[in-house]
């Protein structure tokens, strides 16, 4: 997709990324592995009412590039980013997954969701093994693979659990196994270690670069923990205020890999980048808390 | 409380209320025994008739039918419950122009069907299993129906996420959640599948325990009926206790079954 016939907003960063042309940035002009251009979210709520939750977005990812879109609670991040799962259609614009335009689901994409996805009759291993079914790998060998996963996400010994028996924690590991046993060239997560607990958020967020540093996918995470969007990615989107909101300033994020996210946040770099990012996140944020912290959104929104 | 304690104080008021019963129907307090014997029968008669007709064969052959039309009620409702819960779940529109008419037939007391069943399917085991089958029918459907439209819209996602098509997504989380729905009331149903039967043998026909009961009733054998009563609650809490186990078998993913079991 061609990037550069839609501007993106610049804040007046030093780092920001049209200024600073990394490699990869130049690859994905080539074909970007996700490329969001011109899309326009609107909900249809009852009474004829309509909400516009996203307008003029245009983002494009490159692969092996790790993404952060931050922003306000009720911003439309996962809106953004069921739009490029393919779970939403967007009203106008169009969605483009390494070149062609996207249509129905996106099945070159992993989602990991904020909420607890798993099946809960089903084991840990048996959750993990079902993610291979649609691709027709035989029983014996989703079962070994299955396993596999399962041990690189660290839960050798709980296979045979139910989901109700896993801590938060460990049902996050479960789901990334299933997001990732069907290697998908995309992944998509949204908010995924949002419920959990703040050492239990590092420990994922390392496990999260460790497998994602083995075989570099195009990543687009959402979050509103600005600390963790800057720990884990290559790049830092930062998304306004809603209703209609849309993307107000692109970060570029220069620290060395490999990470350790709880080590990175005591460097200088870090915090020159996270004052930047925060000068354009705050007024964002103090917008959405002026408008009473979302129960105007709605209200707001009559065409 | 400890449960020794506990079941000595069941035992106790069992004891309490029989040792009444005892002394109110063979001693004279109220006036005559006869008379009193003949309205409430005494409870030695009734545990006597009741260990005669258990150590006997007649009483199992009646049981069997009960429960043979217990369990194609049972069996045939269910089917046609999840046949149709699924249908109706998937289906908006199918579910909003047949509602008026489900609510219309469930609010429907089912024991007025029994004659126009006896009616139509005879005095056989096949009116008591249509009487059973309309009862056990709109408990599943009901469960089955909610149980489809009640899938967690983020494990859907997943799933399609996933790939699922839609048979893969019907094994693997439709019918999962719809048999959970429907296992949770699967008492119920059984309940109600026991009720058509026995109801409908008490109403018309030649064998089972509803027929013992109305047989004994026509004439003013009392300790018959209550006999054929403790013998069908003997019945009732033995097939309960089965389905108990089915239920734990089939619910262990379940928080709060199987949650104390593991370390």
């Amino acid at each position: 997709m061609e990037l550069q016939s839609h501007p993106q907003h610049e804040a007046g960063g030093a780092i920001s990324s049209s200024q600073t042309r990394s490699p990869q940035q130049v690859a994905s002009e080539q074909v970007a592995a996700v490329a969001l251009s011109g899309v326009d979210i609107t909900f249809h709520i009852d009474g004829g009412k309509r909400y516009k939750a996203v307008t003029g977005i245009d983002l494009s990812v490159a692969a092996g590039e790790f993404v952060s879109v931050v922003g306000p609670t009720g911003c439309g991040k996962s809106t953004l980013l069921n739009a490029a799962a393919g779970l939403l259609v967007p009203s106008a614009g169009s969605v483009s997954i390494f070149g062609k335009p996207l249509s129905g689901l996106n099945r070159r994409a992993g989602y990991l969701f904020q909420a607890d996805a798993l099946m809960p009759w089903k084991t840990a291993l048996d959750n993990v093994k079902v993610a291979l079914e649609p691709m027709g790998v035989p029983d014996a060998e989703a079962d070994a693979k299955a396993r596999e996963w399962l041990g690189r996400v660290g839960l050798r010994a709980f296979v045979d659990r139910y989901p109700h028996m896993l801590s938060g924690g460990q049902r996050k590991r479960v789901s990334l196994a299933q997001m990732l046993i069907r290697n998908p060239e995309i992944l998509l997560m949204d908010e995924p270690f949002g419920p959990l607990d703040a050492q239990t958020r590092q420990i994922m967020g390392n496990l999260l670069l460790d497998l994602w540093s083995k075989d570099r996918k195009a990543l687009i995470f959402v979050t509103h923990d600005l600390e963790e969007a800057i720990a884990l990615s290559d790049r830092v989107v930062v998304m306004s205020a809603g209703p209609a909101a849309g993307i107000v300033a692109d970060y570029r994020v220069p620290l060395p890999r490999p990470r350790d996210i709880a080590e990175i946040r005591l460097e200088k770099a870090f915090h020159e980048i996270h004052r930047d990012i925060w000068a354009s996140l705050r007024v964002e944020v103090q917008k959405a808390y002026a408008m009473g912290d979302g129960r105007e959104l709605v209200g707001g929104a009559t065409p | 409380m400890n449960r020794v304690k506990l079941f000595a104080l069941q035992v106790l008021v069992m004891v309490v209320f029989l040792a009444i019963w005892h002394v109110i129907t063979v001693y004279p307090l109220f006036g005559d025994v006869k008379t009193i014997q003949f309205f409430f029968s005494t409870p030695v008669a009734v545990l006597g008739r009741t260990f005669n007709q258990l150590t006997g064969t007649e009483i199992y052959w009646h049981l069997g039918i009960t429960l043979t039309e217990t369990v194609l009620a049972f069996a045939i409702g269910s089917a046609a419950g999840i046949l149709f819960g699924f249908t109706f779940a998937r289906h908006e529109l199918l579910a909003a122009v047949f509602d008026p008419y489900i609510k219309a037939s469930n609010a429907l007391p089912r024991v007025v069907l029994a004659p126009i069943f006896a009616l139509w399917f005879g005095l056989g085991i096949w009116s008591k299993v249509a009487l059973g089958f309309t009862l056990v029918f709109f408990i599943v459907f009901f469960n089955v129906y909610q149980g489809v439209r009640e899938v967690s819209p983020t494990v859907l996602a997943n799933a399609r996420m996933l790939g699922m098509n839609e048979r893969q997504l019907f094994r693997h989380v439709y019918w999962p959640s719809a048999l959970t729905w429907m296992f949770s009331s699967l008492h119920t149903s059984v309940g109600f599948a026991l009720v058509g039967a026995v109801v409908g043998e008490y109403l018309g026909s030649s064998a089972g325990l509803g027929y013992k009961i109305h047989e004994a009733e026509s004439v003013f054998d009392v300790t018959g009926v209550f006999s054929g009563m403790l013998i069908l609650a003997i019945f009732v809490i033995a097939i309960d206790a089965l389905v108990t186990m089915v239920e734990k078998r089939l619910l262990v993913w379940r928080p709060g079954q199987s949650s104390t079991t593991t370390v």
